[in-house]
Parts: C-alpha cells; structure tokens; sequence
C-alpha cells in the first residue's frame, strides 16, 4: 500500500524529517507517536504534497507508483486523504457543493461516472447514518463557524465520501473532549476494512484506546526511533517519550 | 426561469425587425469620424427625430464642449490614453449582411473559443460573433407570442429611438430627469450623440410577467458604445431588467459611455442586472474598452425600491458608479458588486446612495478581486441630507487579492447631515489563501478549480442576487477570467 524508504524532507532549508522508512500493508491502521517537533505534521503533509515541505532524499511508494512524483489534486484521486488537523475555513462554499466537486474529481479519476444531485444527496444520507452526522452541516460554508469537533467530524465524514485506500489522520484527536473524541474514533472504526489502511498521528495515546492500531512508531528528531504494537503506545504512556531511547542522545 | 431563453431570443429578433424595416434606406451610411453640431444634426436626421430631441442633443454638445475630461479616477497602473474624441465616428448604420461573416468559419477562432468555455451553445455562439441572422434563427413567430404577452400587460419594451416615434410624450416627460444632459462630462457626450439602448415603461400596478434582457442585442450592434438606457416604473409597478455581455466584444472604438436611467414612483421596484465582460485588452495592457458608464436611479416615489447588481469582468478601463436617489420616505437603494481585474486591467467602481427622503435605506455590497497585475478601486459616497430622518446605511467591502503585482484600494466617502442617520462601513482585505488552495488539492480538486471556488464563494452574497441563469453565467464567467492567473 504505502512504502516510505529513507524520507529526508525540509521547511525553508532547516531538515526536518531524517530518514523515514515506512511500510504499511493494506487494511492496517499504524499509528505515528511523537512529542511536538519531532516531524510527526511535517510527514502526514509531505505525504499529502503541501508546496512548502521540500523532499530532499528518499521515496514514498503508493499503490506501486511514485507519490512524490504526483501533485497534490492526483495524491488525492489517486486514493490519500488527509484529515487536517486545522481543517480550512473557505467563506461562501457549500459544504455540500465542495463536497460534490470534489468526488465527482476523483470518481472521474476512477473511470466513473459522476453523481448527479440526487445520486449524490442518496449517498449523503447513507453515510451520514452510517457516521451519525447532522446533515445540516453540509449545507454551511466548509468548515466555517464549526466547533472544533465539528470540523474534525466533517473532515472523516469527507473521507468516508471520498472512499480513499490510504488515510492520513493528522492530529485528529487535538482540542476535542473524550465525548468527540469517542465519536471521531467511532466514525473512523467504521470505515476500517481490509482493503483500507490508516496512519493515525498523534501526541497522545489515549486516541490509541479508541482507535486501536496494529503497529506503533515512535518519531523523534525526524526519525523512527522504536516501533512495535499497541503495548508500545501504553509504555509511553506510563514513561513519557523521554523513556525512549533516543538515537542521538539528545534529550527529547 | 424557462421564458428567459426566449426573451433573449425575442429581443434579438425585435432588433432585427427594426433594423430591417427602418434603416434600409441609409445602409451604407457610415459617418466620418470627428464631432460637430453638423454631426449631431446628421444623426438626428438620419434617425428622424422630432425638433426637441435634436434640440436636446445640441444643448448637451454645447455644454459639453465646455467641460474637461475628468482625470480623478484611481488608475495607479494604466498609461492613461485621452481619448481622441475627433478621431471616433459617431453614427455608422448597422453592418449590412453581406458585411457579416457568413458562417462561423470566418469568426476569429479565439473568440469562438470563449463563448465555448461559457457554455454557450453553438447557434448562439453564431449569433453573437455577428453572423447572419436568417443563417441562424427564424424566430418571428416567437418574437409574435412574446410581444403579445408582453403587450396585454401593458409594458412596453422596445428600442430607444423606436419609443422615441411610438411613445414621444413619455421620452419627453422622462429623459434625462435623472441624468441631466449636463451631468458630467461623458454623460453629456452621450446625450449629445447617443445612437440607440433600451426603453422600459411599466404601468402602475402592473408587474412585468417576465425578465426582460438585451442579452443578444447589445451583442448584435455595431455601434454599441453609445447606448441610452431610460427605464420607468409607475406606481406599484415592479421589474426586472437583465443588461448582458458575457461574450468579449471585439471593437475598434475603445470608449463606451452609456447612460442608464431608472426611474420609480411609489411602492414600484426595479432590479437591474448587469454582466459586463467588453474586450479587456490583452496582458500587456494594449486595447481593449474605456467603460465610462453613467448609471443613476431615482427611487422618486415613497416606498420605492431600486436595486443594482452587477458583475464586471471585463473591458481596460472600467470607470462607473451605479447610485441611487432616494427620495421618496422608506425608499430602498441597494448595490451589490463583483468587480475583477486581471492582466492590465483597471477599474474604479462603486456606487452613490444619496438619502433625501425620511426612513430611507441603502445597503452596498462590493466585492473586489484583482489578479495579475490588475487594480481595483471601491469607491462610494452615502450621502444623508438633512431632511433624511432615519436615514440608514450599511455598507460592506471587501478585496480579494491573488499574486503580489496587484492591488486594492477603497475609497469610501460619507457625509451625513442628519444627526438621526446610522451609517455603518465594513472592508476587509484578504489574500487568496495558499491554504485554502491545499485543502481544495487535497480534497481531489485541481488548483484552477480551487481558485474559481474560492473567488464565487467570496462572491456569493452579490451572485445571489442575480436571477439564477444569470448566477450560473457570472460564475462561469468569472472562471474563464481567472485561468491562469495561479501558477
């Protein structure tokens, strides 16, 4: 599915991410640990393409083809979704409107046909109930005036519209409270199956008791520095990152 | 909306009509360039109006000989060009169809490219580069029906010089009561010489049964810059008037001063639309249209209601201030703008809300985006006498800028003479956002598509004034404007 190898990327010359060797098979949900600073944001948006992130060294193979090579727009047809962890305000945009763009961009992108209005409203409903989200948010500019729960709720209800194979959860956890949290997390279980695969960054493992993943990295100084299962996540919950090792000696 | 279309198709026809049946005779008359009350006679003559209105004309070209070019617009980026007001010709007679291309073959290949990307269809695209017109439409009988609804309801919409035959006393009573021919300086050159435009008059109590467009005839004429527009709404009356251009206009005279009048009595409404998008020249700032336009509407009656939408893409220079005169107590003037400058384009734009009458209200919305090396300027005046008990404003402005050669200014004047009056500004300036882009990428959207969402979602409050198949035409319009203009 996703194949990161020897990933070195820098925001305006200052190298941020230091060789990061990834691989994450279909279906799998890994998670991405790390305190603030350690590149944890800068790799869910180098992988999503964002401008100001130069890739310096190293390669990220997604679905067998080169992601690096490929813009922004085609990551996102091509099957990446990245939940932001500041989702954007765009004034005087329909929710619903973007929301139709956009998959009819990638259904076209997929040899579809796209979804005419009452295709798509059908297809709406259905995985609203499915997330248990109030539709009369889709009918507000995107992301304008939302509670910070709604945002991060409107950005994994986009994901279940846009059907990607690959799913970038940047921070998704940050300033909600544990009754958003647990409806987040539930709205991305059910979107879990075999075929999709999630990378859940996060500071905190508490996302981890909700969002349960198969393998846990830890990222310092830009680097995977330990990985292992979901027990990792609970270690570092007891010991704090300065628990472990880090390659450079340095203090984290 | 569906009897749009067929407006559009009728009012076109109309044209035809008139052309046919009254201009055979001096056909091949083109006027030599230059301007003098000989001119002017000429013109008149040629269109056969009565003494008063030759008279008018020569009284607005004496005065206008008087008066200077104006210079005061904000231009900070134009070599200023003076017009050369002796090398224009003033009257040339529709273009004869053997002068018209005969098929879309021999339309310039660009131009027909455009209309494509505005999702315009194919015959229409035909009638709009100025083919000729039997080639494309047969459409009397249409023509017939909607003459026919529109007479049993006692409106009448006809050419400006065709009213001036059929309907003389309600010019004479009307023109010019809001724009006086010395007005300004191009108001006056265009009183002096004005060729043709549009007259509305609509019967106390009588609401027109349909919008009313000019959508293909301003495109169909040849000599277009001069237009005269008078629209009148008697008491109770109410109408919706559609200026349109959504197709570049290719012409040789580069100054278009046009006059619009609108007059309503009491409890009348009008709502005129305008989508302009003349030639804007090339990226270098070379051709392309002076659109020194003069707009005024008197909201003469109590609880009168005049309100102004327009979408302006295109021409050089676009020099214009759609106001309103509210006069009548508990009149209502509104103002809803998109102004967009890309390339070398500029233009200086708003509107004047002058409060007379008590409890009268104005409420201005602007939108500004300037790309390229493009400039914008808002300029407005809320002007509240000290009759205006009550007067209310509520004025809102803001700048959208894409890329760093461009700019935004806002000039915004208020005199207020009441001490009653509440008047409230709101601007803001903003860049487009490379992360709102992102977040559009992201989502699957290309960066164009971005652009063009994010512009009408700044844009939707004045597009949603505009009467839906309108709506659709601006934003596409607005898109075909902005390509390329993100890198």
């Amino acid at each position: 599915m996703l194949s990161i190898k020897n990933l070195h990327a820098s925001v305006e010359d200052t190298p941020i991410l230091k060789g990061i060797n990834l691989e994450i098979p279909a279906g799998e949900v890994h998670s991405i640990m790390g305190p603030n600073g350690s590149g944890k944001s800068t790799l869910a948006r180098v992988l999503a393409g964002e401008e100001s992130y130069e890739v310096t060294d190293g390669s990220v193979t997604f679905n067998g083809v080169d992601l690096l090579d490929m813009d922004p727009d085609v990551r996102a047809r091509e099957g990446l979704f990245m939940a932001f962890q500041y989702p954007v305000e765009i004034p005087g945009v329909s929710t619903k409107y973007f929301l139709r763009a956009a998959v009819n961009a990638v259904r076209e992108h997929r040899g579809l046909d796209e979804l005419d209005a009452y295709e798509f409203l059908k297809e709406v409903k259905e995985k609203a109930e499915v997330l248990d989200l109030d539709t009369s948010l889709l009918d507000r500019s995107v992301n304008e005036g939302f509670s910070g729960g709604e945002k991060k709720r409107a950005e994994i209800f986009q994901m279940a519209m846009l059907d990607p194979s690959m799913c970038v959860l940047d921070e998704t956890d940050s300033g909600l409270d544990i009754d958003a949290l647990k409806i987040v997390s539930d709205g991305v279980n059910a979107l879990r199956n075999e075929k999709r695969s999630f990378l859940v960054i996060t500071h905190y493992q508490r996302l981890l008791n909700y969002i349960v993943p198969d393998r846990v990295h830890v990222l310092m100084d830009g680097q995977i520095v330990e990985s292992g299962d979901r027990d990792l996540g609970m270690k570092l919950e007891e010991q704090g990152y300065a628990g472990v090792e880090h390659p450079c000696g340095a203090d984290a | 909306m569906p009897e749009d279309p067929n407006v559009a198709l009728d009012t076109w026809a109309e044209q035809t009509d008139y052309k046919w049946g009254f201009v055979t005779d001096i056909e091949s008359e083109t006027l030599p360039p230059g301007l003098d009350e000989d001119v002017i006679r000429g013109i008149s003559a040629r269109k056969r109006e009565p003494e008063w209105l030759l008279e008018w004309r020569l009284e607005a070209y004496r005065h206008w000989l008087t008066m200077d070019e104006p210079e005061w617009a904000h231009f900070p980026d134009h070599d200023w060009r003076p017009v050369d007001y002796q090398a224009i010709s003033y009257y040339s007679a529709p273009k004869s169809d053997e002068d018209r291309p005969k098929s879309l073959d021999e339309v310039d290949p660009k131009l027909l490219e455009t209309y494509e990307k505005l999702g315009i269809p194919l015959e229409e695209r035909a009638a709009l580069a100025g083919v000729a017109v039997d080639a494309v439409f047969d459409s009397v009988s249409v023509a017939t029906t909607y003459k026919d609804k529109l007479k049993e309801a006692g409106v009448i919409f006809c050419p400006f010089s065709e009213a001036v035959h059929e309907h003389p006393e309600l010019v004479q009573q009307y023109l010019g009561r809001v724009v006086p021919a010395n007005d300004n300086f191009f108001a006056a050159l265009n009183s002096a010489v004005f060729t043709d435009g549009s007259f509305v008059f609509v019967p106390k109590g009588v609401t027109c049964p349909m919008e009313l467009s000019t959508y293909f005839r301003i495109n169909a004429m040849s000599t277009g810059q001069f237009e005269r527009t008078l629209i009148v709404a008697e008491e109770g009356a109410s109408v919706s008037y559609l200026e349109g251009c959504t197709a570049p206009m290719r012409d040789e005279n580069q100054l278009h001063a046009a006059v619009v009048e609108l007059i309503a009595l009491d409890d009348a409404s009008i709502k005129y639309s305008t989508i302009q998008n003349w030639y804007p020249g090339d990226e270098n700032g070379v051709g392309g249209i002076y659109n020194f336009v003069t707009k005024r509407g008197l909201c003469e009656g109590d609880r009168s209601h005049i309100s102004w939408t327009q979408v302006e893409t295109g021409s050089a220079i676009t020099w214009k201030y759609p106001s309103c005169i509210l006069k009548g107590d508990e009149s209502i003037g509104e103002f809803y703008s998109v102004a967009l400058t890309n390339m070398k384009q500029q233009a200086d734009t708003g509107t004047k809300m002058v409060h007379l009458g008590r409890n009268t209200r104005s409420n201005i919305v602007s939108k500004g985006i300037s790309a390229g090396n493009g400039q914008n300027t808002y300029r407005g005046l809320v002007k509240i006498r000290p009759k205006a008990v009550n007067a209310r404003n509520y004025t809102q402005c803001d700048s959208m800028l894409m890329g760093d050669r461009c700019g935004a200014h806002t000039f915004p004047y208020i005199e207020a003479e009441n001490d009653s009056a509440v008047v409230e500004h709101e601007a803001s300036t903003s860049k487009i956002g490379e992360d709102q882009i992102f977040y559009l990428n992201q989502r699957g959207i290309s960066s164009e598509d971005a652009v063009s969402m994010i512009v009408n979602g700044f844009c939707r409050e004045v597009l949603a004034e505009l009467p839906m198949e309108f709506a659709v035409e601006a934003r596409k319009l607005l898109e075909v404007s902005l390509e390329d203009s993100v890198g």
